[in-house]
């Protein structure tokens, strides 16, 4: 009883964020909705016994991707009220895949109803600190190594991005920035003028 | 006892567990307030506040009755809703870890030995004394091996570390919201800073957590316990170094407190704050002192273990009374753990007394280009050592 209106409570929160999140038109707004989001699955995963996959996700996305992201949007500042009409066209593609998210959910219903009910093994130690370091390190060493590689692919990349310049070049660059900057918003709101 | 009674009870121990937490908490936090002034003040050649109660020592409440009382303002062009949730996130986020904080050692029967006294005590007065003489034989068999933790986590330690990162919120948001330049300068340093020197942070906590083999916090002291140096401060003492650095600069302290330099910024993101919700924000940076304090104190100073205080009780002839799992062994232990988070505070206070600031650029240059590359190498060598004594260890 207890364990179901806690799985409840996160998981009517985890919706209500990700609805509150899409329909924001504010991107800080959304960035924080994404982030409760992030916080109630946690909260379900340590229900499902997984409190390590609980830490990590609080950590890695709510900590620090989802900080980033915040920061970006708080420097960029955009405008709250700009229509998007750019993306009208996308309407009937979203709700086609809506519509067969939908199908997939109902037939997962369909499926648990239908098939047989059978007792399951519950192992203890799936989701504990130590069962997955050892099962990351021995049976899943390959797919592993390929993220490793994968993701110093990606700061490699980002590094080459960022050094395109050369330094002076780099420097003249920010300069012309920062003066027309300048110009531009002597008065006004100051969360632009960064 | 009535079975609506019975039902409700552990709900009740838990609640009274939790509340003296929570009390005990923000008790060392109000007195880290006023020790910080009192300590500045003798270092600064002053007295520091010494006007409200006998040396001061009711000036915390003062300040909280002031913040309570002076009027709120709310700037005019601030972005409202993001404005009041920030100090709430600050606060929320500083409080939490406490669930996880080993306060002392497990008691292995404490009301086997308390529960005569409280019924000598209580028993006898007529319409509640049953009741009483009821909750201590229900708890009596329920209190053996009791930890003295709210909640033991398999992943204390990550929990610790998660929480305090969302943190960050609290301040990028408060500095975001506010719409002053000063604020949004405030919480962009802050931000900045608070997500690099996570890094080290985490590298320099990976030292003791490898050495111990385990997350669980209770787990590092009792490995600490076993392990020959008895305290992981002598074996990882540049993690210790790197963890103390950086937590300097995760809770914005001098030398680390750019986001609120005053000479600079006014006072960071917290400008535009008044009242009770720059109470929030105040009270979150002590609380952030204390959390660092108590990771450290358990990472590295054994938390609340005290080498030879066995020994100590059987050189006395006392070891009844004074070996793990009774009540006298816990409290001198959980005073022992008090003291080393004071020790730490007070290292805080006397830091902000004695260096000077940081300049952006060299604090930035410092926590990517010297203490990151420093923590990554302990591991480096940490893991090397780790993995010979396992092999031809023990």
């Amino acid at each position: 009883m207890a364990a179901n209106a806690v799985f409840f409570l996160f998981a009517g929160l985890a919706i209500a964020c990700a609805v509150s999140m899409v329909y924001h038109k504010n991107p800080l707004y959304s960035a924080i909705s994404l982030v409760g989001v992030f916080i109630a699955l946690s909260c379900i995963y340590v229900t499902l016994g997984a409190p390590f996959i609980a830490a990590v996700q609080v950590l890695i996305y709510a900590g620090a991707i989802m900080v980033l992201v915040v920061f970006v949007i708080m420097l960029l500042n955009l405008d709250d009220d700009r229509p998007l009409n750019r993306l009208r066209y996308l309407y009937a593609v979203g709700a086609g895949l809506g519509l067969i998210l939908l199908v997939q959910t109902l037939f997962i219903f369909y499926a648990v109803a239908r098939s047989p009910k059978q007792a399951v093994q519950i192992d203890e130690s799936v989701g504990r600190t130590l069962s997955i370091g050892s099962a990351m390190y021995s049976r899943y060493l390959l797919p592993v190594e390929i993220v490793g590689v994968l993701l110093l692919m990606a700061i490699i990349g980002a590094v080459i991005l960022v050094r395109r310049l050369s330094q002076p070049e780099l420097e003249r660059v920010i300069d012309e920035e920062l003066t027309r900057r300048h110009e531009e918003d002597e008065i006004g709101d100051y969360r632009i003028s960064i | 006892m009535e079975p609506v009674a019975q039902t409700a009870f552990p709900w009740v121990v838990w609640l009274v567990a939790v509340l003296i937490a929570f009390q005990m908490v923000l008790m060392i936090v109000a007195y880290t307030v006023l020790a910080e002034r009192k300590v500045l003040g003798w270092i600064q050649g002053r007295i520091g506040p010494n006007r409200v109660g006998p040396w001061g020592m009711l000036q915390p409440f003062a300040d909280l009755l002031k913040f309570i009382f002076k009027e709120d303002l709310v700037p005019d062009k601030s972005t409202k809703f993001v404005y009041y949730l920030a100090p709430i996130v600050a606060l929320t986020c500083a409080l939490m870890p406490m669930v996880v904080y080993p306060f002392g050692p497990t008691l292995s029967d404490p009301m086997g030995t308390l529960g005569p006294w409280i019924n000598w005590a209580l028993g006898w007065i007529p319409l509640v004394g049953t009741y009483v003489v009821d909750a201590v034989s229900w708890l009596t068999p329920r209190a053996v091996n009791m930890p003295l933790t709210i909640s033991r986590i398999d992943v204390g330690v990550l929990f610790v570390l998660g929480i305090t990162s969302v943190g960050v919120y609290g301040i990028a948001l408060a500095g975001w919201s506010s719409n002053s330049k000063y604020s949004l300068m405030g919480g962009l340093r802050s931000s900045a800073q608070m997500i690099s020197y996570e890094l080290a942070m985490g590298a320099a906590v990976l030292g003791p957590v490898m050495l111990a083999g385990t997350l669980d916090l209770g787990g590092i002291i009792r490995a600490q316990q076993q392990s020959t140096f008895r305290w992981f401060i002598i074996p990882q003492f540049i993690a210790f170094v790197v963890f103390l650095i950086s937590a300097f600069a995760e809770t914005n302290r001098v030398p680390f407190d750019l986001p609120e330099a005053e000479t600079e910024l006014v006072a960071g993101f917290h400008t535009e704050y008044s009242a009770l919700k720059f109470a929030l924000f105040f009270m979150a940076e002590y609380v952030n002192m204390f959390t660092v304090s108590v990771m450290c104190t358990v990472l590295f100073l054994g938390g609340w273990y005290v080498p030879g205080l066995e020994a100590v009780g059987r050189l006395l002839g006392l070891s009844a009374y004074l070996h793990e799992g009774t009540i006298v062994y816990a409290l001198i232990s959980h005073v022992a753990f008090i003291v080393k988070i004071c020790l730490f505070l007070f290292f805080y206070i006397w830091v902000r007394g004695t260096l000077p600031r940081f300049r952006f650029d060299q604090l930035m240059n410092f926590g990517w280009k010297f203490l990151l590359p420093v923590a990554l190498l302990n591991v480096i060598v940490t893991i090397v050592v780790v993995y010979f004594l396992n092999i031809y260890g023990s």
